[in-house]
C-alpha cells in the first residue's frame, strides 16, 4: 500500500481520509477508485478529512464533496494544523475538531496504525450507531439492538451482541464472528444472512459463527 | 449562581416526558426551589394543561425570542407555588420558529432567575430535540419498560454521547409490578443493563396520573399516590439527596376494587 495517493481508514467516528499524493487530482482519482471498489462498505458513511499541514483550497474542498456525494457520503470534519485550511473548513460549516466526549478523543487511539488491518474499539454501540472498518474489528463492549458493526474481516466482540454484525463485508467467506453472548437480530458473513432464532431463551455462552455448507452456523466458542 | 438546566427527553413519544416535567417542576417547587419549566414542544404544547395554567398564558417563548415581550412576561406564575413558572410553547408555530442559539440564550437567561430550569423536549431526534438538549447540564431520559421505548432511549443516549452533549440519567416510567412479576414486562434491571446509564427513578403505572393531568393537578401534589411519591423522591435525588429507591408495590385490594380516587 506504500505509495497510495490517498488512504482510507474506518474508525468509530467515521472514515478517515488522508490525502498523500501532491496533486489533488491524483488524490481524487484514487479516491473514486477506492470508493467504487467497496461501494457497499463506504456508502452513506461520514468522512473525516485529515489534512495535516497541507493547505486545502475552496475549490479542492468542493471537488472532494462532489465525489463523496456520488456515494452518499458526508464530509463531516476537517482536521488540520493549517490555519487557512481550518478557516476554509469553517466557512463551509464543517467541524474542525471532533466532539470531546467521543469515546476516542485521541485520534491515534481511534484509528488503526497505518498499514494495520485490525481495529480495537472500546465502547458500546447504541441504537443507530454504526462502526465500519475494512479489516478485522475487536469490540470491547456491547452491540445494542439497532447498532451495527461492518468489517471487511473477522469481528470479535467481548460483550453482548444484540444488534447486527456483518463480517467479511468485502466478500471474504472465511470470515468469522465471535462474541461472549450472541443474541443478534441478524448476522451477515460475506453475502450470507442469518437471523436469530425466534426463541432465544438459551443460556448465554460464548459462540463463534462462520460459514459452513453455505449457511452461517454458530457453535460454542471453546 | 446560575441554576441547573435539565432537559427531559426520550426519543419516543407518549412515554411521559411532559408528565415528568410537570411533576418534577412542582416537586422541586414543593422543596422550596425556584423553578422555570420551559415547554419546548412548539406547536404541540401540553405542559400548560398538565400544570393547570392554560388559561393564564398571554405571551409564549416564541413571542419572547422574536422580541415581542420581555422574559418575565413570557413566564406564567404557578397558582400554587409563587416560585414556579411556566414558559409556554407557541401553539400556532412550529419547531422552526426556534434555533439552537435562541434556546441556549433563553435557557441561560432563565437559569439566572431560577435554581432549576426544566426543558420539556419534543419527541423525535430532529430540530426540536437538538435545541432542547443543547443548553442542558443534565438530560433526563424517560423510558417505559417496553422494547420500542428502550430502543429509542438507547438511540438518544448514543446521540448525546456522540455529540458530546450533557450526561444522561434515566427515569423508568409506567412500570407495572404485576406484569414484571409474571415476566410479561421488562424489569428495571433489564432496561438498565441495556442502557447502562445511572438510574434516577422508577415510577409505577398509576391511573391517578391521567386524571391528575386532565385536571391540571399533577400527582406529585397527592400524598396518597404511589407515582406521586416516586416523583417527590426523584426531585429530592435531583437536589443531591440520597433517597433509597422505593419498593415496587401492587395496588392494594381496596384500591383495586374502588379504582382510582
Amino acid at each position: 500500500m506504500g505509495d497510495m495517493p490517498v488512504t482510507l481508514k474506518g474508525t468509530a467516528e467515521g472514515i478517515r481520509l488522508k490525502p498523500v499524493a501532491a496533486a489533488w487530482d491524483d488524490v481524487l482519482r484514487a479516491l473514486q477508485v477506492a470508493l467504487q471498489e467497496a461501494e457497499a462498505f463506504f456508502r452513506g458513511g461520514r468522512v473525516i478529512l485529515e489534512m495535516g499541514e497541507r493547505e486545502l483550497s475552496k475549490s479542492e474542498l468542493v471537488t472532494l464533496r462532489t465525489i463523496l456525494d456520488q456515494f452518499d457520503m458526508e464530509l463531516w470534519a476537517v482536521l488540520s494544523d493549517n490555519d487557512s485550511t481550518i478557516r476554509t473548513a469553517r466557512a463551509y460549516g464543517l467541524r474542525t475538531r471532533l466532539p470531546r466526549s467521543a469515546p476516542q478523543a485521541d485520534p491515534e487511539a481511534a484509528s488503526a496504525p497505518p498499514g494495520a488491518n485490525a481495529l480495537l474499539v472500546e465502547r458500546t454501540l447504541r441504537s443507530g450507531q454504526s462502526l465500519s472498518f475494512p479489516g478485522h474489528v475487536t469490540l470491547l463492549g456491547d452491540i445494542n439492538p439497532g447498532g451495527e458493526v461492518i468489517a471487511g474481516g473477522n469481528v470479535v466482540v467481548w460483550g453482548k451482541v444484540r444488534g447486527v454484525i456483518h463480517a467479511g463485508a468485502l466478500g471474504d467467506e472465511s470470515a468469522c464472528i465471535c462474541a461472549l453472548e450472541l443474541a443478534p437480530s441478524q448476522l451477515r458473513i460475506a453475502g450470507h444472512i442469518s437471523r436469530a432464532p425466534d426463541d432465544r431463551r438459551r443460556k448465554a455462552r460464548p459462540e463463534i459463527a462462520r460459514i459452513s455448507d453455505d449457511h452461517i452456523i454458530a457453535e460454542p466458542w471453546t | 449562581m446560575a441554576g441547573k438546566i435539565i432537559t427531559i427527553s426520550s426519543g419516543k413519544g407518549g412515554v411521559g416526558k411532559t408528565t415528568t416535567t410537570a411533576n418534577l417542576g412542582l416537586g422541586l417547587a414543593m422543596l422550596g426551589e425556584r423553578v422555570i419549566c420551559i415547554d419546548a414542544d412548539i406547536g404541540l404544547r401540553n405542559l400548560d394543561v398538565m400544570l393547570g395554567l392554560e388559561n393564564r398564558i398571554v405571551y409564549d417563548i416564541v413571542n419572547y425570542i422574536e422580541g415581542h415581550c420581555r422574559l418575565r412576561q413570557a413566564m406564567v406564575r404557578d397558582k400554587r407555588f409563587p416560585e414556579l413558572y411556566l414558559m409556554p410553547a407557541a401553539q400556532t408555530r412550529d419547531k422552526n420558529a426556534i434555533s439552537v442559539s435562541d434556546m441556549k440564550r433563553v435557557a441561560h437567561e432563565a437559569a439566572e432567575l431560577a435554581d432549576y430550569v426544566l426543558i420539556d423536549s419534543p419527541a423525535g431526534i430532529e430540530q426540536g430535540f437538538r435545541y432542547s438538549v443543547t443548553p442542558a447540564d443534565l438530560v433526563l431520559i424517560v423510558t417505559n419498560p417496553e422494547v420500542a421505548s428502550v430502543r429509542d432511549a438507547d438511540r438518544v443516549i448514543g446521540l448525546l454521547e456522540a455529540e458530546g452533549w450533557a450526561p444522561a440519567q434515566l427515569i423508568i416510567n409506567r412500570i407495572k409490578p404485576d406484569l414484571v412479576r409474571r415476566g410479561e414486562m421488562l424489569d428495571a434491571d433489564t432496561v438498565l443493563d441495556l442502557l447502562a446509564i445511572s438510574l434516577l427513578g422508577i415510577v409505577q403505572e398509576d391511573p391517578n396520573i391521567l386524571i391528575a393531568s386532565n385536571r391540571g393537578q399533577p400527582v406529585v401534589l397527592d400524598d396518597h399516590s404511589i407515582a406521586g411519591q416516586s416523583f417527590r423522591n426523584v426531585a429530592r435525588r435531583l437536589r443531591g439527596e440520597d433517597v433509597p429507591f422505593e419498593p415496587l408495590k401492587s395496588p392494594s385490594i381496596l384500591q383495586r376494587i374502588f379504582g382510582a380516587r
